[in-house]
């Protein structure tokens, strides 16, 4: 860090990426995924019937059922099916109020019947894992977007350091070791800048309001809820009369906030004050509709009168901004191509922080290729690059493994499938302990072959509903994710091959490659 | 460039840890600040304002974090911090006090 502007914007990229890479790591991956969380959840899910949406009547079957099973409770919430989403999912608040007075349940979006699914968490585990980290609120969330400002550093530092970056973009050299390991960085890097600039910046967009409270405390005061209900426009809590009121049938309000905004998705229904004389039903557009969060697309009806009483305040330019920052990192606006694109973005990401972990070993091993064992602290490295990339990706295995194996009736199921998990993430870091490095990688991403590449198989035999049934149904969720899990597996088995075809690649082979001179050049120094 | 896990002397790896600390806690002080001063200075709707100096904020903790690394040393990491945090905490006291009901 004397040397000039450069060299310490290199030093920092090093070390930032060095000590929040392995984390990093795991956010990107677990984020990436939650781009298929719907998907993810009906392939944990299988018994959950995908039917034609027909939203008037699921809602009509969503009042049905709450009116017999929760007719006094103080609010109803229903989330309608969509195309990625096939459950109808209703919710409702007890008098007795509270967190624990919160009730949800899915049915079965034809038959209005409770749906009996295996207990799992499926995607909605990957999605909460990247940014809660399974740590206690709210440090989880602290953590996580800590290493998104990081991530941000690191994109600067980076390009600070790589100064000719677009120019030397058209430049790989397969075959080389430690220099190829640099170009794959930086060509994936490059590639995906915007991608990366956005959702590192985002996140931090997201969570600002924990991570930067000054302003809203400066500003607003105690009243943080003041604060919440200008941003988001909510209308105030109505209080109930006490006076019990029939309420007016949901798919007529249903059909009439579609005349407010003709074509629009409305999936999501909430109900203030049911069967009482001050009963409110408001509707909100799905954000699949449109990139920002829109608090203008929310409609209020009397659910009595059934009388439009509002609809969401227009949003602010500022408002906008922010709201789109946070569409952009979550993609639900994104169809199925613009949806894969965003995954392999990810997985581009993923790749970034992987190559970078790997480079910054590789350079440093270099200098102790001779020696019979490496120094401590780069054998400690190792480790942690060992299970937090290969180990990472058999703890998402096991997590799949275990959704088709165990019982059925198991008490708290879902909870065992995270136990799993995290159980052979923390077998994978003491394997990685006790084998040496390059074959503690190989048996790794080979077990992570066979257990990836078997998934599809796993899941023909246990549920009756693989590639051959749903390629001739045409359910793509479920085809995709098999098909998905076959190509991981594929790469993985690819990558332990070449562990074990080309040992020590990077001890012996990369000082002849690059010679001692280039290492002065300024696109290396950064690691 | 980098310190080697033998041979650094003593108060180089402590002036790193100096600027470590200069870098997260006085850039997020920096930060925060600025926030500040732009949720209750800027001429915009109340939640605008607010909006507008948290996604700054973050803008100026990176610009901090650069300069507690790029600058010469741990002490002008310091300085380079503090100082516009004691001038935008004076602001931000003064626009705060006269805002009060």
């Amino acid at each position: 860090m004397r040397e000039g502007f450069r060299q310490a914007m290199a030093w920092l990229h090093t070390w930032t990426g060095l000590i929040f890479g392995w984390l990093l790591f795991a956010i990107f991956l677990t984020g990436t995924m939650s781009y298929f969380k719907e998907e993810i959840s009906h392939w944990s899910q299988p018994e959950i019937q995908r039917h034609a949406l027909d939203p008037a009547n699921s809602l009509a079957l969503a009042q049905r059922y709450l009116q017999h099973n929760a007719g006094s409770a103080s609010g109803w919430f229903i989330r309608l099916p969509s195309e990625r989403e096939p459950a109808i999912s209703v919710g409702w608040r007890t008098p007795e109020g509270g967190r624990r007075g919160f009730m949800r349940k899915d049915l079965d979006a034809s038959s209005g019947e409770e749906v009996q699914a295996r207990d799992s968490r499926g995607g909605e585990f990957f999605y909460r894992f990247h940014f809660q980290l399974e740590m206690p609120h709210p440090w989880g969330r602290w953590l996580s977007t800590l290493c998104a400002f990081i991530m941000f550093l690191g994109l600067i530092t980076g390009i600070i350091t790589h100064k000719k970056i677009f120019k030397e973009f058209f430049t790989f050299r397969p075959g080389k070791g430690q220099r190829s390991w640099l170009d794959g960085h930086n060509a994936i890097g490059v590639l995906v800048l915007p991608f990366h600039l956005m959702i590192s910046y985002s996140s931090l967009v997201l969570f600002m309001y924990m991570v930067m409270p000054a302003g809203i405390l400066a500003s607003y005061g105690g009243e943080t809820n003041r604060y919440f209900s200008d941003l988001f426009g909510r209308d105030l809590d109505v209080t109930p009369a006490g006076v019990v009121a029939p309420m007016v049938a949901l798919p007529t309000l249903y059909a009439k906030a579609l005349e407010q905004a003709p074509g629009a998705h409305l999936d999501t229904v909430q109900v203030q004050n049911p069967n009482d004389q001050n009963a409110r039903v408001s509707f909100t557009r799905a954000s699949s509709d449109d990139v920002a969060y829109r608090r203008s697309q929310t409609w209020s009806f009397d659910g009595v009168t059934g009388r439009l009483l509002s609809s969401g305040a227009p949003e602010s330019g500022m408002m906008m901004t922010s709201f789109s920052f946070a569409g952009l990192h979550m993609g639900n606006f994104a169809g199925p191509w613009l949806r894969w694109l965003y995954f392999f973005f990810g997985l581009g990401g993923t790749a970034v922080i992987g190559t970078g972990l790997v480079m910054w070993l590789g350079k440093r091993q270099l200098k102790h290729a001779k020696r019979a064992r490496m120094p401590a602290e780069l054998r400690l490295v190792e480790v942690l690059n060992i299970a937090s990339m290969s180990g990472l990706l058999l703890g998402v295995a096991a997590f799949f493994w275990s959704n088709r194996l165990l019982p059925l009736e198991m008490q708290g199921r879902g909870d065992m499938e995270v136990n799993a998990f995290l159980g052979v993430w923390a077998l994978s870091l003491l394997h990685a302990v006790l084998r040496p490095g390059r074959r503690a990688w190989a048996e790794q991403l080979g077990l992570g072959a066979l257990a990836f590449a078997s998934l599809p198989l796993l899941n023909a035999l246990t549920t009756g509903q693989g590639l051959n049934h749903s390629l001739a149904v045409g359910d793509w969720a479920m085809a995709g994710f098999d098909l998905t899990a076959l190509a991981v597996g594929l790469f993985l088995g690819w990558t332990a091959r070449k562990m074990l075809t080309s040992p020590t690649v990077a001890a012996k082979r990369a000082p002849r490659a690059v010679p001692p001179r280039r290492d002065s050049g300024a696109e290396v120094e950064a690691h | 460039m980098k310190p080697k896990a033998t041979g650094l002397p003593l108060h180089y790896r402590l002036a790193v840890v100096s600027r470590c600390l200069a870098a997260l806690l006085g850039g997020y002080v920096l930060a925060s600040l600025t926030s500040v001063c732009l949720a209750l200075l800027a001429p915009l709707p109340q939640v605008d304002a607010v909006l507008l100096g948290m996604m700054l904020s973050f803008v100026v903790y990176l610009l901090a974090f650069l300069w507690c690394f790029a600058c010469r040393s741990a002490w002008q990491a310091w300085v380079g911090v503090l100082a516009p945090s004691l001038v935008l905490g004076v602001i931000d006291a003064l626009a705060y006090w006269t805002n009060l009901p």
